[in-house]
């Protein structure tokens, strides 16, 4: 079993803490992890692409093919629509609904929507309503994370223990919030 | 012994530690940096005898880690592709050298300049050099490597360059660690003339040096870093692999039948034999290269050939960018996947931009303002965050060229006529080597104004420590001669906009070289201490 998955978003929306948590869950597991990121220049508010792969056999590539991506996972709509090409045909895509605008010609949203809803199955998430249901609108990644959970080939209970895992040392508050934001995010 | 998971970048720095590292010093530079990040971490919380230190540019943390090789420890410099251009000169003088403690420069490339301004080749250097070159393919090898480099440093009494890419550097996996080596103790090397480049030592050190090509011939045809497999069944076509390609290769190699012959190079100088071994396996060779067509031009020389090589030279390969898995597949014959069905839509462009509140964005719009007064303003700009400029709704920026450009190339506009000239850089970039620039136009006595476009931290990098606080950069401007009078400081922020106009206005019609510091700190130093309280 091989898992593509090519997260993407906007720089500084915390794509990489993400990656951070489905790539714990799934060393939980025992599968191997490849996790291409991106640091430095483009990290300045521009788009950013990172691909991890998970997989229970050895893994040579930190990069996929274009059709390759079982799974695009965007923190905002236009970002989910730019590296498409990486999405396989009957492949997920998860994205939260919210637009991050910093450039004068981002598109019509419900143009957008529609785009997004042309692929099969697409999930649009309501991230930010999410986030504070669950105690802070910090936790948007987290509500990201619970969606894409329902498909990821790595269990409920194994994210929970990702998230305690990659949270206790910011204290228990965060981490409850953290659960909460993940559950309702598996539950939307 | 421990599993870790680590960027590539992290993975050479472990290695380092586990090698029995001492000191190792660098330039922040994407894809490079993490690798002393890593090891000052390191410091922190596990051994704080280990030295990890930025300095103010990537010849001058060559040259100290030369000197700690003659000392008889350990050394490991850093620095991006580019940087090695400026470490070049110290690079290039210590392979005559006689190398003591293991020494080991790990450079990162760019290819696909995800942040740089080319893709140049670092194996070029090492070959100019005449040493060795390690290029790792995964995070297991970069740690490996490392610890090897160090290894064959000391045997060979060479430095050894360790060439990664970004998407190695920057990549995650899991690595297994070895058993650690104790460090070196000092222990100076006495023989003077190992370490002293007079022409009558050089060339005798020269001539030694090319005495080793069989020593290191050897080493190549029989490393584990070079493997061979050879398919008899496969007369039609043979492969050649370096870097990251070796990676996408086997993974479309799965799908190909009667696989070919495989070469993979990640030792340098190149495994000669094993080269005709493939060669005589196949009618035709393909090479997939991360990096310049380096393997390829040494396989095709000029004269004809009984074997038929593909690669960047005759275009099979695209020479722009970084090997991708699709580029692999395509050069092997193999179809495209199967991909989602999305209704067209025109994508718009999102470039990285100054981040919301950056300081940089109030002192260029101060700065277009003064320009906008003139018919011919000049703009020179350097490497950092203020490149950004360029884009609207800046576009306030003329050139960027290289570290330290700013500075000399406003100098060398104003010599040429232009009337204002005007030079901005950033702290660290100014540190780095903007000083000389300064000092040559002091002594030319030119019409320059230089912004110092002071955030107090190396940004784009992601946070480095400069090397000298902002209080300091004051006092080196005055110190180089620049009249103290025309030593300026403001504070880029919108409601000191006309004041800050009107300093710019005043000092770039000032005969004489004038320095405007823009000091407050980047947003996200600002950030980073409210997070903390």
């Amino acid at each position: 079993m091989t898992y593509n998955i090519v997260l993407c978003g906007v720089g500084g929306q915390g794509v990489l803490s993400v990656a951070a948590i489905i790539a714990r869950g799934a060393m939980m597991e025992g599968l191997q992890v490849k996790q291409a990121e991106v640091h430095g220049m483009s990290q300045r508010g521009g788009a950013v692409i990172a691909t991890m792969r998970i997989s229970s056999e050895e893994i040579f590539s930190d990069l996929i093919s274009e059709g390759q991506a079982d799974m695009i996972l965007s923190m905002e709509p236009l970002e989910s629509i730019r590296h498409i090409a990486y999405l396989k045909k009957g492949g997920q895509l998860v994205t939260g609904k919210d637009p991050f605008i910093n450039i004068p010609d981002y598109p019509d949203r419900e143009e957008l929507y529609s785009v997004i809803n042309s692929i099969e199955g697409s999930m649009l998430i309501d991230t930010k309503n999410l986030a504070v249901e669950a105690g802070s609108q910090r936790a948007q990644n987290m509500v990201l994370v619970g969606s894409a959970s329902k498909v990821l080939p790595i269990k409920e209970d194994t994210f929970l223990g990702a998230i305690e895992n990659v949270f206790t040392r910011k204290g228990e508050d965060i981490v409850t919030i953290n659960k909460k934001a993940f559950v309702l995010g598996r539950n939307s | 012994m421990s599993e870790l998971v680590l960027l590539g970048d992290e993975a050479v720095a472990q290695g380092a530690i586990d090698a029995g590292l001492s000191i190792a010093y660098g330039y922040p530079g994407t894809p490079s940096t993490e690798i002393v990040e890593y090891l000052q971490d390191w410091k922190r919380k596990e051994d704080n005898s280990l030295i990890a230190s930025w300095c103010s540019n990537e010849k001058t943390a060559y040259e100290a880690a030369v000197a700690v090789s003659m000392m008889g420890k350990r050394a490991l410099v850093t620095m991006k592709h580019v940087g090695l251009n400026v470490a070049a000169d110290a690079f290039m003088n210590s392979i005559g050298y006689t190398i003591h403690g293991g020494l080991v420069l790990a450079v990162a490339d760019d290819p696909g300049m995800h942040s740089s301004q080319n893709e140049q080749d670092s194996r070029y250097y090492a070959d100019f050099a005449r040493t060795i070159c390690l290029e790792p393919r995964n995070q297991q090898e970069a740690y490996e490597m490392t610890r090897d480099a160090f290894e064959l440093s000391e045997k060979l009494h060479l430095p050894v360059l360790l060439k990664l890419t970004t998407r190695i550097s920057h990549s995650r996996a899991v690595i297994k660690r070895g058993d650690v080596r104790p460090k070196n103790e000092f222990n100076p090397s006495k023989d003077r003339s190992h370490w002293t480049n007079l022409p009558f030592l050089s060339r005798q050190n020269y001539e030694d040096l090319w005495q080793q090509r069989p020593v290191l011939a050897e080493i190549s045809e029989s490393s584990d870093y070079n493997p061979l497999s050879i398919n008899d069944r496969n007369k039609e076509v043979a492969v050649i692999t370096t870097g990251l390609a070796y990676n996408y290769y086997k993974e479309a190699e799965k799908e190909l039948e009667n696989k070919p012959s495989h070469l993979h190079i990640s030792f340098y100088p190149m495994p000669e034999d094993k080269i005709r071994k493939l060669a005589g396996s196949a009618a035709r060779i393909i090479v997939i290269e991360e990096g310049y067509p380096f393997v390829e031009r040494f396989l095709k020389g000029i004269l004809p050939q009984a074997v038929q090589v593909d690669g960047k030279l005759n275009d099979v390969i695209p020479h722009l960018g970084e090997i991708t898995p699709d580029i692999c597949r395509k050069a092997m014959g193999l179809a495209s996947f199967e991909k989602a069905e999305v209704k067209a839509f025109d994508m718009p462009g999102r470039p990285p931009q100054l981040c919301k509140g950056c300081p940089h964005t109030d002192s260029y719009k101060a700065l277009n303002e003064v320009m906008a007064e003139y018919e011919n303003p000049v703009v020179t700009s350097d490497i950092g965050c203020y490149t950004l400029g360029y884009f609207a709704p800046h576009n306030a920026i003329h050139s960027c060229l290289d570290m330290g450009a700013a500075v000399t190339m406003a100098r060398g506009a104003a010599e040429a006529g232009a009337h204002p000239a005007v030079g901005v850089i950033g702290d660290s970039t100014f540190m780095h080597t903007g000083i000389q620039g300064l000092v040559d136009m002091l002594s030319a006595g030119n019409r320059v104004t230089l912004m110092i476009l002071d955030n107090s931290i190396t940004a784009m990098t992601g946070m480095q420590r400069t090397i000298v606080e902002s209080s300091g950069i004051p006092e080196i401007v005055k110190g180089c001669g620049v009249d103290p009078a025309h030593v300026r400081t403001i504070v880029p922020l919108p409601k000191y906009h006309e004041e800050n106009v009107k300093v710019i206005r005043e000092e770039v019609e000032y005969d004489g070289v004038s320095v405007i510091i823009a000091q407050r700190a980047c947003i996200h130093v600002v950030k980073a201490k409210y997070a903390k309280g």
